[in-house]
């Protein structure tokens, strides 16, 4: 039963060892070759030269990300003029991180309450997934009310859409997801990973700096029935420009008339308008139709819990036994990805939401935070305006909404803007406004009429 | 009538109707099975009877059978509470959080750490991490398998299994003995193709409890240089098994004493208590930190469509505990009085069932270690143990000593030794 002593010295590892092709020989003194050899059972250098090569030898670097490797090399700027307009992070007048006091309040409750740190459910924090179906529907819709909606707690907006992304995959083998054109960086790369194929549907119009409706609305119908359409619920990353309510009528009219399924992903609800129920309306105008839809949310913005992860997929179904079996496939696909997520932004949410006087109090921050994203907007509008006197204009700026706005500057002209001007921002010509302060708007003003004008 | 409806629309044909709303996308989806583990606590607190005993989840329990935040974690929580803001991290984490891991697994003054050889990411706990792996062995070894032991911690099959790299296993536990398959194990190693991919637990095996012995571990180190297999080690339980996190980390410092590019999950869920908050490390240790540098890049663009970041909350707490000398031993005090408690049940339990004549062996739980004692009852006995008993533990008869108290291991030794007495 016992095996007997391995009898090291007969051994013939040469022979055996079939690993890669690149073989390393260690040579400098005191590496991990020489290690190897002084250790005591095996004297061959031979196997310390093969044990040296790893297995990932041919792995490449990966490219940096194009949205977080901007602040990476604004990190890396010394100039003292330069200017943050990349990542879509919230930040005060003086351009400072903001952690909402509400925030503060919850985490120092929770702190005295002295709450466990066991696991969540699969599916998250019930309290959580109660209050932000409610954020989304409104408490006393009717898909809430007869328990229509699966709700599962999500590793915030990219979490939550990885998990739909796979129940589609799994459930709906060989559909498609119209994404709109253009649309955040990441939605191809999750659509990619879960495996579900996509295409775009015409959204941005350059020629407007506007919606391309009818390209839109035409893209939607050809596409083949059934298909997943991603929509963003308000303040469209990267562009700003979100469809007005009587647009939305007909994109619902046109989605219903081909059989697909609505997928909305909500990133900024109350951070939009300032308003948490008028940034809901695209989704609650699908719902009381009765169309079976799927929601992403995500809290790192309107609540700034960025780097808390926190966030939720839900589906609404036309039944509860649906959304039952729903939720519980939701579950299976978290399961083998993180098993449970994490707790510590879920309880700030439910918190804030479930207590009447911080709820208030949330409202009135996000509505300073929308106002201020407004008034750059305003002033900025204002500078290029007064500054540019090519009679272009600009009033694109204050159409569109959000954190976001989409310059209309292309590649070599928003390189410009780096270069020359060291404001950063994505190359697809987007700016966050959450990184401009009104002390700033001058100057960017001046780098923007300049690249546009002056480059290429 | 509603799958009629779902067929025409396949096929084309567009038929308008208020009727068609009522059916469903969703008819063809069905009810999932429970978590065979986390079912458990959910069957234990829908159960009104004031005898229940939850020896089901592996999650620490005090001697009032209480959750237990460590005080180090209370102590970081002050610290960090209200202070920090919350901007992303980056993809792979936090450094210092990942720094402090890896001295953990690797030793204080490692060289691998010293050369930057360590390829690591903060993931999502050991599931998180084991499931990057995963997803990373599948696209840059394509056409590599797994090996697992029988049995593991059931998610292990569902990570790799969605992950979409193919599963073999290897013998590792033995029924008979309620220990060790040595003999088994080591033909399978040896008779594995060359390169293969093993997943080791390294220390506390979950859920036997049954760990190689140091010399046991130098001879599966030995056979898997002689095959150039690669080793995975998901260690779930450093600090939890002996008491002291250098003497759990042997097998991994066995194996790259010998030479072995390992690759690690850690979790500090069970050892930190960080359960809820999902905090842990992935490892891949390369030849040399170009390679390093490259190999974390792929790790971070698998991140980034699974979730982007990781969560902050967790990782401020194990960076301040680890990186302040004072908290860090407390820690370390912590981690050696909940190893103990459990090693003090153990010990309970065994001399309960011999003091009640039990015709079988109980030795194997006190020789096992770590959370788990693989119990060696049926799943017909834990029902029994369930419906009768109102006790709760997963039907391979795991039994999670982190739930046995002074004040139910008499009970519990009780009702064990009822449902076994027959043979």
């Amino acid at each position: 039963m016992a095996s007997s002593m391995l009898s090291l010295a007969s051994t013939s590892p040469s022979s055996s060892l079939s690993l890669s092709d690149n073989w390393k020989v260690k040579t400098k003194i005191g590496g991990f070759g020489n290690a190897f050899v002084k250790t005591k059972s095996f004297g061959r250098t031979t196997m310390a030269v093969a044990l040296n090569v790893s297995r990932f030898e041919g792995i490449t670097m990966a490219p940096p990300d194009p949205i977080l490797g901007v602040s990476e090399a604004f990190r890396a700027d010394t100039n003292d003029l330069k200017l943050n307009l990349g990542v879509g992070a919230y930040r005060t007048e003086e351009l400072q991180p903001y952690v909402l006091n509400v925030v503060k309040k919850a985490e120092n409750l929770m702190l005295e309450r002295g709450e466990n740190k066991e696991y969540l459910p699969i599916e998250g924090l019930a309290a959580f997934n109660n209050v932000t179906a409610q954020l989304l529907f409104g408490a006393d819709n009717p898909v809430i009310q007869q328990g229509k909606v699966a709700t599962v707690q999500g590793l915030s907006g990219t979490g939550s859409l990885r998990l739909a992304a796979a129940l589609i995959e799994r459930y709906f083998p060989g559909a498609k997801v119209l994404i709109s054109s253009p649309t955040w960086g990441n939605h191809k790369n999750i659509f990619n990973d879960a495996r579900v194929p996509w295409s775009e549907y015409r959204y941005y119009d350059p020629k407007t700096v506007g919606l391309d409706f009818n390209g839109m609305i035409d893209d939607i119908k050809a596409a083949p029935e059934g298909s997943f359409i991603l929509l963003h619920g308000c303040a469209h990353n990267p562009t700003g420009i979100d469809p007005t309510l009587e647009q939305w009528e007909k994109i619902a009219d046109v989605i219903q008339e081909k059989n697909h399924i609505p997928f909305f992903d909500v990133a900024y609800q109350g951070f939009a308008s300032g308003s948490l129920d008028e940034d809901a309306a695209s989704v609650r105008l699908f719902a009381a139709r009765g169309m079976e839809l799927l929601v992403a949310q995500s809290y790192s913005k309107n609540l700034g819990l960025y780097a808390e992860r926190i966030g939720a997929i839900n589906v609404v179904c036309s039944s509860s036994d649906a959304a039952a079996r729903v939720k519980s496939q939701l579950k299976r696909i978290a399961r083998p990805m993180y098993s449970n997520p994490p707790v510590h932004g879920a309880r700030i949410v439910a918190n804030i939401v479930g207590d009447p006087a911080l709820f208030k109090e949330w409202k009135d921050e996000m509505e300073l935070m929308a106002g201020r994203i407004k008034g750059v907007r305003q002033k900025l509008f204002n500078s290029l305006s007064a500054k540019d006197k090519s009679g272009k204009d600009w009033s694109f700026i204050l159409k569109q909404i959000g954190m976001f706005s989409f310059t209309g500057l292309n590649k070599s002209q928003s390189d410009n803007m780096t270069n020359k001007w060291h404001v950063y921002m994505t190359k697809d010509g987007r700016i966050s406004l959450a990184g401009l302060s009104l002390a700033k708007c001058e100057y960017l003003a001046d780098a923007i009429i300049d690249s546009y004008h002056n480059v290429s | 009538m509603a799958s009629r409806a779902i067929l025409q629309r396949r096929k084309g044909i567009s038929v308008i109707s208020s009727a068609r709303w009522m059916s469903s996308w969703w008819s063809n989806v069905e009810p999932a099975s429970k978590d065979p583990i986390l079912g458990v606590t959910e069957a234990f607190l829908a159960d009104p009877s004031p005898n229940k005993v939850n020896v089901g989840v592996g999650a620490y329990r005090d001697d009032n059978g209480k959750p237990q935040v460590l005080e180090c974690v209370r102590e970081a929580e002050r610290r960090i509470a209200g202070n920090m803001n919350m901007e992303y991290l980056p993809m792979g984490g936090s450094v210092k959080m990942v720094e402090e891991t890896l001295k953990l697994a690797y030793g204080e003054n490692s060289d691998y750490l010293k050369d930057k050889r360590i390829a690591a990411v903060q993931a999502l706990s050991g599931t998180g991490a084991c499931r990057l792996f995963a997803d990373f062995q599948k696209r840059f070894k394509p056409e590599s398998q797994i090996y697992i032991p029988v049995p593991t911690w059931a998610n292990h099959h569902n990570i790799w299994r969605d992950a979409q790299v193919p599963q073999r296993t290897f013998h590792y536990y033995l029924p008979e003995t309620r220990g060790l398959d040595f003999a088994s194990l080591m033909d399978d190693i040896k008779n594995a193709p060359n390169g293969s991919f093993f997943l080791l637990h390294a220390c506390a095996h979950n859920p036997t409890g049954v760990d190689p012995s140091e010399e046991q571990w130098r001879e599966i180190s030995h056979q898997f240089k002689v095959k150039g297999h690669f080793a995975f080690f998901d260690m779930a339980y450093q600090g939890f098994a002996s008491g002291d996190p250098e003497r759990d980390a042997k097998a991994i410092r066995i194996f790259l004493e010998d030479g072995h590019l390992i690759g690690c999950a850690q979790s500090y869920a069970k050892n930190m208590g960080l359960y809820g908050q999902r905090m842990g490390c992935l490892s891949v240790v390369c030849e040399d930190e170009k390679q390093a540098v490259a190999v974390k890049s792929q790790l971070q663009q698998l991140a980034r469509p699974m979730y982007s970041n990781p969560p902050v909350h967790g990782a401020l707490i194990v960076s301040t505990i680890l990186g302040d000398p004072e908290l860090k031993n407390l820690w370390l005090k912590e981690v050696k009085m909940m190893a103990d408690r459990i090693i003090g049940m153990r010990t309970a339990l065994r001399e309960n069932l011999e003091k009640l004549g039990s015709p079988l062996s109980w030795e194997h739980i006190t020789n096992q270690i770590g959370m788990f004692c693989y119990s060696g009852m049926t799943p017909e006995q834990v029902d029994r143990l369930t419906n009768e008993f109102h006790i709760y533990m997963t039907r391979n008869g795991r039994i999670s000593m982190a739930g046995v108290t002074t004040g139910n291991v008499g009970y519990l030794a009780n009702a064990i030794h009822e449902v076994t007495k027959s043979g």
